[in-house]
């Protein structure tokens, strides 16, 4: 993945193949008995500092999410902390009417975005690698979704979707009563109002991602398939997604953690009103809301965790092991 | 890979191919623009005047464009200030995000190589995690934490140092793994020889390896203002004053207060898009390379 930076720089180019993983441990012991005693002192606190403060910020509050969810408390005096057990899962899954239909909406947010933005990204991809005059131009149209905030992207649809003077209704004459079209704040329509929007930012993502994997195509795979007569539908199956696998993945991981990340969008579109509930806003409500539960919460967000975690972690070892071979 | 062959095959394919490429073109044009249409359906509404929109329908024949929405939307709701607020914000985030991550990169890719796999595996998948897995012990911590004279809240809640350590925690962790894989790319001799002629570990960091990694950061310094200008979520949870949000997050609050019909809505959200794309447009490649380099992030 850091191939399309360093064969930018020249400082990178001059560097020899990186050698055998014995040369470059040898080099590291070299480093280190080279070193002085306040060398030794600078390097634990340029290690130190920003790993107390990451681990503090992120992975402490994590696991204290964990323990919380196992508790009830009023926030105010450690001492009011009391051990439910296992009370605050119990009343979400048995009694919560929203937490079901949040988790089958962030599982529709996945299904939809893997489904039909990233494969049209894909195919944006392919036709923008083409060699094609213009594709500058129309990269930016395609990706300019990806650099404005999601907040922004809910106004603006709100903009395109609302009933009375949205865009949609007015074309379609829906605006009008007996033939309204509520698609902010009908439960059966709201979710894939906000995907449709979701999906035009998705797209744009998946495009660059993709663009860059195939610049990292061998040509003359590419060539050899052409000499043996196969048609493009036929490279593109046979020889160019095989050789895709790797963005493949990274694609795979990156949609389910919007999925599960996906917040800003609802929150502006209609806070996550019926319809649109999603595991974050039901999380979120419960900080801002008017009822504030924190070990309830907590519980929430255990799931949201737990779910993560699923992901996160087979990726990150495949990942790095792959990168200690290299 | 002679050229011949690769001649001859894209002399074979030039003359059926051409009708093809202009419906590709043609899609391609079409896609574009449905795809900006939204947008420029944003800035359409927002050019027009409430007043003729209300009374012909916004899909109408325009009369009337101007900027006023704009300037009554930037003025109104007094925008300046939360721009303010945002670059006090992502200015020191940005700096300090990059500067902890190249340590931790400089530590992890010339001195240790059993604790960069444990030390990377810990920064990345906790940027990885979404925000609200963490935000509801954030948000007690912030509560509890007395800063007496320190920030105007006299905690860390509600305040701009606040959401500065958090967006440094979070981003750190994809900027040290970019870095990393980055400074692994630099030749070791660099470092072991002016390691051997006496220079501190600091100068091997700041005056050696740094300069050299100038386009990594230039990439990474690009893709953080965008996020962190872009961050919505942390500062709606952690600021409760509406006066001290960053703009992104205000535009929530001042969409009921002071935009109150759509033609100032699209004016208002538009503004806010403006630094975001003046900085993609003239950083695109930055911004392109950094984010396919860290494809890695979620």
């Amino acid at each position: 993945m850091t191939t399309d930076m360093t064969t930018k720089t020249p400082e990178a180019a001059a560097v020899p193949p990186p050698g055998a993983d014995s040369a470059s441990k040898r080099a590291q012991q070299g480093h280190r008995r080279l070193l002085t005693r306040r060398d030794r002192i600078t390097l634990a606190l340029m290690a130190g500092v920003p790993t107390v403060l990451h681990v503090a910020l992120v992975w402490v509050t994590a696991l204290a999410s964990i323990l919380l969810a196992f508790t009830t408390w009023d926030g105010i005096g450690f001492d009011s902390i009391k051990w439910v057990g296992l009370d605050n899962f119990q009343q979400l899954f048995n009694d919560n009417p929203q937490f079901w239909p949040a988790v089958q909406h962030n599982v529709i947010w996945f299904v939809a975005l893997i489904l039909v933005p990233t494969p049209l990204g894909l195919f944006l991809a392919i036709q923008l690698d083409k060699k094609i005059r213009f594709s500058r131009v129309y990269q930016t149209a395609f990706f300019l979704p990806v650099v404005i905030s999601m907040a922004c992207i809910g106004f603006v649809w709100q903009l395109v979707y609302n009933p009375d003077t949205g865009l949609i209704n007015s074309l379609i004459g829906a605006n009008k009563p007996g033939h309204y079209i509520d698609w902010i704040g009908d439960p059966d329509l709201n979710l894939w109002a906000v995907l449709v929007a979701a999906s035009w930012r998705h797209t744009g993502y998946m495009m660059i991602l993709y663009l860059a994997g195939l610049k990292s195509v061998d040509p003359s795979l590419r060539e050899a398939s052409a000499l043996d007569g196969a048609n493009e539908w036929q490279t593109f199956k046979n020889v160019i997604f095989p050789t895709l696998r790797p963005t493949n993945t990274v694609v795979l991981v990156v949609t389910i953690i919007e999925a599960l990340r996906a917040f800003d969008l609802v929150f502006v579109f209609n806070k996550g009103a019926q319809g649109t509930e999603l595991l974050s806003i039901l999380v979120t409500n419960n900080i801002i809301g008017e009822s504030s539960r924190i070990g309830y919460g907590s519980a929430i967000a255990v799931v949201l965790l737990v779910i993560s975690l699923a992901v996160i972690i087979p990726y990150l070892v495949a990942t790095f092991r792959k990168e200690r071979r290299s | 890979m002679s050229a011949p062959t690769l001649a001859a095959g894209a002399l074979k394919k030039r003359a059926p191919v051409r009708p093809a490429r202009i419906l590709l073109h043609v899609f391609l044009a079409g896609t574009a623009l449905a795809w900006l249409a939204p947008l420029l359906w944003a800035i359409f509404s927002a050019l027009r005047p409430y007043s003729e929109t209300s009374e012909k329908g916004y899909v109408s024949w325009p009369d009337t464009l101007n900027f006023d929405n704009f300037t009554n939307a930037f003025k109104q709701s007094d925008m300046m200030h939360y721009f303010g607020n945002t670059l006090l914000i992502a200015v020191p985030a940005v700096l300090l995000t990059l500067f902890l991550s190249s340590m931790v990169a400089f530590y992890v890719s010339r001195f240790d190589f059993r604790l960069n796999l444990a030390l990377l595996l810990v920064f990345t998948a906790g940027n990885l995690l979404p925000q609200q897995v963490i935000i509801t012990p954030l948000y007690r911590m912030y509560l509890l934490t007395d800063l007496p004279g320190i920030t105007a809240s006299g905690k860390l809640y509600d305040s701009a140092l606040g959401l500065v350590l958090i967006h440094v925690a979070f981003q750190s962790g994809f900027c040290a793994f970019v870095l990393s894989n980055y400074m692994r790319s630099l030749p070791h001799e660099l470092t072991e020889a002016a390691l051997v002629d006496g220079a501190s570990a600091w100068r091997l960091y700041w005056q050696i390896t740094l300069p050299l990694c100038k386009p990594a950061m230039a990439a990474l310094a690009t893709l953080l203002s965008i996020w962190i200008y872009n961050d919505f979520f942390w500062a709606l949870v952690l600021i409760s004053t509406g006066e001290n949000m960053p703009i992104t997050s205000a535009l929530n609050n001042l969409s009921g207060q002071y935009f109150t019909d759509p033609n100032l809505v699209a004016a208002g959200a538009l503004l806010t898009a403006i630094p975001t794309l003046v900085v993609y447009f003239v950083l695109q490649r930055q911004f392109v390379s950094g984010l396919t380099l860290g494809s890695n992030k979620g």
